[in-house]
């Protein structure tokens, strides 16, 4: 199989997530991104997964890959993406999320937290405070993603809430990233800053929480399929994959 | 006021660096971002945080403060003990939350003023 380059953006909010539009359904997410030809992109609510299985299934009928993960608030209030291959118990994870994420949800407040199905109908709600922090040090977090062979990715590191410099003032040493993910916000100059600063690569999304925000950044892989091993070879440069912040 | 002085009157919990409590607080300072306890920290101050990482304990030590006092009774990691042992920088717990510790903090003479 010859490699090819598949512009991605993993970083996107569904109905689930309270902050993110009650419009980011399963079908609407699919069809925005093929519309603006990216050719994979990742789901990840706050602390649940429990929709991206749907947006992964949507994709599959309408021809687009999606990668499902999940984006964990740690008890440093650092923002960290995990994305996992289709066969991972994906429950494994999300039942230490939910046994160290207390209180519940206030619509009026945070907002709504629908769950979807495949054909964009709503199914129900999550009740949990999704929104919150949970108790868990990033490095457990990063650690049970590994443990599930997945990627760990910190969300937004130029940003001043929630992400992982603004609250530990630098990546702890020895924190096993995969990558760091810059906000659309960043310029070009802040982000040589980081890649000059951190031995890490760099990926570009655009943590959507709209569809208008689809696709405002991604990037580009140089890879043979989209799987997690691909995506890691990309992201360390190895055997001709690579990848570019767009 | 020394440290030692603040640890009894305030009934903190002394978690590590039991040896170096006769350092002198110059000033206070609370935060719970530590890329701003970079920026603001100065020598000598006590630091009041909920932040429970071992990257506070770096943050302490590239500042040159005194001390941290965690609130909330919250528990620091083992990983932090054991670097904030080797580092030399004393940690201790309050039961008491930031707004009350810093405002008997202040009272006591503690300024965030210098």
């Amino acid at each position: 199989m010859m490699l090819r380059w598949m512009r991605g953006d993993l970083h996107i909010h569904t109905c689930l997530s309270p902050c993110a539009d009650s419009s980011m359904l399963p079908v609407a997410i699919v069809r925005e991104a093929k519309r603006l030809n990216l050719q994979m992109i990742g789901i990840c609510d706050h602390n649940s997964i429990e929709n991206a299985e749907a947006v992964r299934r949507a994709g599959e009928r309408e021809g687009l890959v999606v990668m499902e993960g999940i984006e964990v608030t740690s008890q440093e209030e650092v923002h960290i993406l995990g994305f996992f291959d289709k066969k991972t118990p994906l429950w494994d994870i999300q039942d230490m999320v939910y046994k160290n994420l207390c209180g519940d949800n206030d619509e009026d407040v945070f907002g709504e937290q629908l769950l979807a199905d495949e054909y964009d109908r709503v199914i129900g709600s999550n009740k949990r405070l999704l929104i919150g922090a949970t108790g868990l040090p990033v490095e457990k977090i990063v650690d049970a993603i590994h443990r599930l062979e997945g990627l760990a990715i910190a969300s937004h590191v130029d940003r001043e809430s929630f992400g992982i410099i603004s609250q530990l003032g630098f990546i702890p040493p020895g924190l096993r990233l995969d990558a760091l993910e810059v906000s659309p916000l960043a310029s070009r100059e802040r982000r040589c800053g980081f890649s000059h600063r951190y031995n890490f690569p760099l990926v570009n999304f655009s943590d959507a929480h709209s569809l208008e925000g689809i696709g405002r950044s991604f990037s580009s892989f140089l890879i043979k399929e989209v799987c997690i091993e691909e995506i890691k070879k990309a992201l360390m440069g190895e055997n001709g994959r690579k990848v570019i912040v767009e | 006021m020394k440290l030692r002085e603040l640890i009894k009157k305030f009934n903190l919990e002394i978690k590590c660096v039991a040896n170096g409590l006769d350092r002198k607080i110059e000033g206070g300072y609370v935060s719970d971002l530590l890329s701003d306890v970079i920026a603001n920290g100065k020598a000598g101050d006590l630091w009041v945080t909920l932040q429970l990482h071992q990257n506070i304990v770096a943050v302490a030590s590239l500042n040159n403060l005194a001390a941290i006092v965690i609130v909330n009774g919250r528990q620091p990691e083992e990983e932090t003990i054991e670097k904030a042992e080797k580092e030399g920088i004393p940690i201790m717990v309050s039961k008491m939350s930031a707004f009350e510790l810093v405002g008997r903090l202040h009272s006591a003479g503690i300024s965030g003023m210098r």
